[in-house]
C-alpha cells in the first residue's frame, strides 16, 4: 500500500511541478504550436522543392540533371542539424527573416531532396508504354506528365510521403539549436525551472507519439481509399 | 505521304535499323513481318519519332520529322498509334481515354468529343462500355478502345505495332475484324504483325524485315506464294 502510495504521490508531485505550477504546460502547448507550423511549413516547401528537383532529374537538359543530382547528394550526405545550423547562420542571419520562416525553409530544403527521389521513383515505376500512348497522340511533354504521368505517379508516391512528413515532425525536434522554443526546447526550459529528471521528456514524447500515430491513421485511411479506386 | 529515306537506328553500339528507305501511300495497307528482334518495333516508332532516328529521315507528308523540333506534336496528331501493350490509361474511363486528346489539342467541347467517342465505340463494337474502367475489360476490348482512342484524333494514317500479340487466341478476331473494318475504309495503314493471313488478306505489299534492313517486299501473293530471299523462305517455312 505504501509504495503504490508513494509512486501516485511522486507522480501527482511531477505532474504539478511540471505541467501546472506557474502555468508551466503553456511551454508544451506553444511548443507544439511551432512544431506543428515548422512540419506544415516544410512539407509545402519540401513538396515543391521536391517536384521540381524530381521533373530536373527526369529531363533530358544535363545542366538540370547535373544540379539536381548533385543538391540530393549533399542534402542526403549531411546531418539535417548542420544543414539548419549553416542555412540559419550563413544563409539567413543578415536578413532579419523570422526563425520559424528560417527553419521551416530549411526542413522544407532537407525535406525536398527525399521527396524529389520519391518522386522520381514514383513517376519511374509507371509503365513506360503510358509515356508513348500519350505522346503518340500528340499530347507535349508536360501534358502527358500532368494528365497521364503524374496521376498515375502519386498513387506510388504518397505512402512514401505520409512517412516523410512523420519523419519531418519529428525531425524539428532539433529546431531549438536556432533558437526556437518548439515542443523539444519547452521540454528543457521546463526541465531547468523543475529540476526533474525526466518528466518533461515524458510529457513531449506521448505528445510526439500521439500526433505521429494520428498521422499514421489516416495516411492507412488515405492509401484504402486510393486503392479502392484500382 | 511517308516516306522513309536511308534510315539508321543504334542503341547504343547495337544497331538495329540499318538503312531503310520506303515510301507508303496514301491508302495503302503495308504489312511488316520477319522474326523477333529484327527491328519492325523500331522501324514502326520512327515513324512517328518515338525513336529519334541515328540517321536519314522520315517525312510525312513532305515535311521532314528530324527537323521539325517542338512542332513534332502537331504532326503526331495526324499519325494514330495502337500497341501491343494497349497501353490505355488506367486512371480514366473508356470516354475519358477516347475524348483527352481531342478536347486538349483539337480544341473540341466535352459534348462534341463524346458525340465523337460514342461513334467511334459503336464503330468498335463496345457502345455500353463508356463508363468502364480499362482494368474492367478483357484484352480484346482495350485494344479496341485503343483503336478507338487514336481513331479520334482523326488521324490520316494508322500505325500498328502486333496489336494481337498479347491477346488470347479468342479475342484475336474481334480485333483484326475491326482493322479490317478500317482498311475497307480506306484508312492508310502499316501494321506490325504475325498474323500472316491477315497480312495475306488484307496487305497492299508486304515488307519482310530481317536483320534491320527490309530483306523483301512485294505483293502478299508474290511474298507469300513465291519467296525469293532465302531468309523470307526460311521464315515463312517457320511461321506458315
Ligand atoms: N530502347 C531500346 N534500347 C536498347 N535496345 C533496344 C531498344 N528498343 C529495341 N532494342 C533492341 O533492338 C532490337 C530490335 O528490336 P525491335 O525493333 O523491338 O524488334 P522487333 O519488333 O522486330 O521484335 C532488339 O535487339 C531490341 O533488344
Ligand atoms: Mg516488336
Amino acid at each position: 500500500m505504501t509504495v503504490i502510495m508513494k509512486i501516485i504521490t511522486t507522480l501527482s508531485d511531477e505532474i504539478f511541478f511540471n505541467l501546472i505550477r506557474e502555468e508551466r504546460y503553456l511551454y508544451f502547448v506553444k511548443g507544439l504550436g511551432i512544431s506543428v507550423q515548422l512540419t506544415l511549413y516544410a512539407a509545402f516547401i519540401g513538396g515543391a522543392i521536391g517536384l521540381m528537383v524530381a521533373l530536373a532529374r527526369l529531363t533530358n537538359n544535363k545542366v538540370l540533371n547535373y544540379l539536381a543530382g548533385k543538391y540530393v547528394d549533399i542534402i542526403r550526405g549531411t546531418p539535417v542539424v548542420v544543414q539548419l545550423l549553416i542555412i540559419y547562420f550563413a544563409v539567413f542571419a543578415s536578413t532579419g527573416l523570422h526563425r520559424v520562416t528560417v527553419a521551416s525553409i530549411a526542413f522544407g530544403i532537407n525535406s525536398g531532396a527525399y521527396v524529389a527521389e520519391l518522386i522520381r521513383a514514383g513517376i519511374q515505376a509507371v509503365d513506360k508504354g503510358q509515356l508513348e500512348a500519350a505522346r503518340s497522340l500528340g499530347l507535349s511533354y508536360p501534358q502527358s506528365m500532368y494528365y497521364i504521368i503524374i496521376p498515375q505517379a502519386i498513387k506510388n508516391i504518397l505512402p512514401g510521403m505520409g512517412n516523410e512528413v512523420i519523419s519531418l515532425w519529428k525531425e524539428t525536434a532539433i529546431a531549438g539549436f536556432i533558437g526556437l522554443e518548439d515542443l523539444m526546447r519547452g521540454a528543457e526550459i521546463v526541465r531547468g525551472r523543475t529540476f526533474s529528471n525526466y518528466t518533461p521528456y515524458l510529457v513531449i514524447a506521448f505528445i510526439y507519439l500521439y500526433i505521429t500515430v494520428l498521422m499514421t491513421m489516416t495516411l492507412g485511411k488515405l492509401e484504402r481509399r486510393l486503392r479502392k479506386s484500382d | 505521304m511517308i516516306k522513309v529515306v536511308d534510315l539508321y537506328k543504334s542503341f547504343g553500339a547495337l544497331e538495329v535499323l540499318k538503312g531503310i528507305s520506303n515510301e507508303i501511300h496514301k491508302g495503302e495497307v503495308v504489312c511488316v513481318i520477319g522474326p523477333s528482334g529484327s527491328g519492325k518495333s523500331t522501324f514502326l516508332r520512327c515513324l512517328n519519332l518515338l525513336e529519334q532516328p541515328t540517321s536519314g529521315d522520315v517525312y510525312v507528308d513532305d515535311v521532314s520529322l528530324t527537323q521539325l523540333g517542338k512542332d513534332i506534336n502537331k504532326l503526331r496528331q495526324k499519325v494514330g498509334m495502337v500497341f501491343q501493350q494497349f497501353n490505355l490509361f488506367p486512371h480514366m474511363t473508356v470516354m475519358e481515354n477516347i475524348t483527352l486528346a481531342p478536347i486538349k489539342l483539337k480544341g473540341m467541347s466535352v459534348e462534341q468529343a463524346r458525340e465523337k467517342a460514342v461513334i467511334l465505340l459503336r464503330k468498335v463494337g463496345l457502345p455500353d462500355k463508356d463508363n468502364e474502367y480499362p482494368n474492367k475489360l478483357s484484352g480484346g476490348q482495350k485494344q479496341r478502345v485503343a483503336i478507338a482512342r487514336a481513331l479520334a484524333m482523326d488521324p490520316e494514317i494508322m500505325l500498328f505495332d502486333e496489336p494481337t500479340s498479347a491477346l488470347d487466341p479468342e479475342m484475336v478476331g474481334e480485333v483484326l475484324s475491326v482493322m479490317k473494318q478500317l482498311v475497307v475504309e480506306g484508312m492508310t495503314m502499316v501494321v506490325v504483325t504475325h498474323e500472316m493471313g491477315f497480312a495475306r488478306e488484307v496487305g497492299d505489299r508486304i515488307l519482310f524485315m530481317d536483320e534491320g534492313l527490309i530483306a523483301e517486299e512485294n505483293t502478299p501473293a508474290e511474298l507469300f506464294g513465291n519467296p525469293k530471299n532465302e531468309r523470307t523462305q526460311s521464315f515463312l517455312s517457320k511461321v506458315l
